[in-house]
């Protein structure tokens, strides 16, 4: 195998069972999902299914009870300690004794990148996420949305081919949401990373994906992979907002509803996207 | 600058107030205070023993000390009490700052040695300070290393440390557990260990909880510093000062009030010496935004 053949992800038959005292809570049972280099990924949800969990596995933070995971060909510990993933969560995590710059630079600091190219870098990482000015400014000056892109541009620091990203945008607003996610397009399509993506919104998920992975919970499992791509949606790099009016956009999310509810939702074709 | 200018004004009037209400009470107040019933004084007597004016105190700063020839001022005397008391409760401050953190480190490190060791930590400032003064001047006539020797000031050092580790104890355990899991699982991503962790992340992150703790430890190794003298039985310090002079309030009753002075100078000068250190660390204080 050649390294660009190497799926990003490889998840084989992982089960997940968190056991406390006499209880036992059946987190994932029997899932298998694959992530092409490159390729974006959305896992979606009800709370509960599971779905945090297995981002969590790949990133090494948890192990699994049964199954197997390999990230580029490599055991997920092996992968963490050399740096082939960058992570970013829900709540964007940022230090706030640092400036904007110099989080974004931590990961560099901590792996004993030199002073000169850490500067550079972080630069060129302010600029992709369209905060230039805002370098020496401490997190508390920022808005939510502008603390999630230095948390973004902070995971793509170590140029990593795989990101993790765990429900990112899920404490921002509507409209700011939208930006970021026509942002994260970008940004993907500029660093060909590929992207493990958890979410609960289906128009996010549609929106961003290459395939969504539709999850349900108790046991968390999966239900089945959509493809959002197709005549009116193109590849996840080449979404732009006029995507969100596609019929196809609508038939994808509408798809992704009917696996979610577990049963066809009839004539559910409209303009109601969340 | 118009805003230290103001805090500085600010507190010259409080004092002020508090010396004006003092004279107020003095003047209008009875000469046998008030009570309630037959023995339960509410307010205080107003005779010149009891409260001597303001002025009379300040007065007697400037005077001799004892009525030896070549007595130094009283305010003499108690600057180098103050001074001594002053030496004595630094070097407990930093000893008990030092126990303190490390202690907290070790619990930080080790889960078992918080449920072990904790319960102890809270247990041993319930031990009444003038229970263990005797007993620590005794332990340390015994020990005597080479040409060290152990001498009363050790013994108070050591109970002003005793009282001042605790606060410093507790706060920087706090402090150190208080970042996010956000924060802790990011640094398990980036493959760091425990130590560069508490270098970039807990440290840095226990500093809001530790600088009212340093505060708090420097105002308890002053009161111990203080109550120790005294239990000890140690010369040249504020605390026996506070028992001597107050031996001669019966014919001089402003005297007593210069070294009750001196321990508020003390304390004072003690907690502006954290403040000082509060400014330095001033970037670690902001608080959490996400």
């Amino acid at each position: 195998m050649t390294p660009a053949s190497t799926a990003a992800i490889e998840v084989t038959g992982v089960d997940r069972i968190f056991r406390r005292r006499r209880d036992e809570v059946v987190a994932l049972r029997d899932v298998s999902v694959s992530v092409a280099a490159g390729e974006f990924v959305s896992l979606i949800g009800p709370s509960g299914c599971g779905k945090s969990t297995l981002l969590r596995l790949v990133a090494d933070l948890d192990t699994p009870t049964a199954g197997s995971i390999s990230v580029f060909g490599k055991t997920p510990r092996q992968a963490r300690r050399d740096q082939d993933y960058g992570i970013a969560f829900q709540q964007a995590g940022l230090l706030p004794w640092r400036t904007v710059a110099s989080n974004i630079e931590l990961p560099l600091k901590l792996h004993g990148v030199g002073s000169a190219e850490r500067r550079a870098r972080s630069d060129e990482l302010l600029e992709l996420v369209g905060l230039e000015d805002f370098g020496k400014h401490h997190p508390d000056q920022l808005s939510g949305g502008m603390q999630q892109r230095v948390a973004i541009a902070r995971a793509l620091a170590e140029s990593p081919r795989l990101l993790l990203m765990d429900e990112p945008f899920g404490a921002l607003d509507e409209i700011t949401r939208e930006r970021m996610q026509n942002e994260l397009v970008r940004i993907c399509r500029d660093t060909g990373a590929a992207v493990l993506f958890v979410t609960h919104s289906i128009p996010e998920a549609v929106f961003l994906s290459d395939r969504v992975v539709v999850m349900s919970p108790r046991p968390g499992r999966i239900v089945d992979i959509v493809t959002a791509g197709g005549a009116g949606l193109g590849s996840s790099h080449e979404r732009t907002d006029e995507v969100r009016d596609a019929a196809e956009f609508f038939h994808t999310v509408a798809a992704v509803r009917e696996h979610l509810h577990g049963s066809p939702v009839a004539g559910v074709r409209g303009v109601e996207s969340r | 600058m118009r805003r230290s200018l103001r805090a500085v004004l600010l507190g010259v009037l409080g004092v002020a107030l508090v010396a004006a209400l003092w004279d107020l009470y003095k003047a209008f107040g009875p000469e046998d205070g008030v009570l309630v019933g037959e023995r339960t004084l509410v307010l205080p007597r107003a005779t010149d023993l009891a409260m001597p004016h303001t002025w009379e105190m300040v007065q007697r700063l400037f005077e001799p000390a004892t009525g030896l020839p070549g007595a130094p001022t009283a305010l003499g005397a108690v600057v180098d009490a103050a001074g001594f008391t002053l030496g004595i409760a630094a070097r407990g401050w930093l000893v008990g700052v030092t126990v303190g953190l490390l202690l907290a480190l070790l619990m930080t490190r080790f889960k078992t040695a918080e449920s072990g060791l904790l319960p102890w930590v809270v247990l041993s400032q319930t031990v009444p300070l003038i229970a263990i003064a005797p007993l620590v001047r005794r332990w340390g006539a015994q020990v005597e290393i080479g040409s060290f020797s152990w001498e009363n000031e050790h013994s108070v050092a050591l109970i002003a440390a005793y009282l001042a580790f605790f606060p410093v104890s507790i706060g920087a355990l706090r402090g150190l557990k208080s970042p996010a899991r956000t924060h802790l699982e990011l640094m398990h991503a980036y493959g760091v260990g425990w130590w560069r962790t508490l270098l970039t992340l807990r440290l840095p992150a226990s500093v809001p909880f530790l600088l009212p703790a340093l505060r708090l430890a420097a105002a308890s190794a002053v009161i111990g510093s203080v109550v120790a003298e005294v239990s000890i039985g140690l010369r040249g310090g504020i605390g026996r000062m506070v028992v001597e002079y107050a031996q001669s309030a019966g014919g001089d009753p402003a005297k007593a009030w210069a070294p009750i002075f001196g321990a508020v100078a003390v304390g004072l000068v003690a907690a502006g010496a954290v403040g000082l250190l509060t400014l330095a660390l001033k970037p670690f204080r902001l608080t959490e935004t996400s």
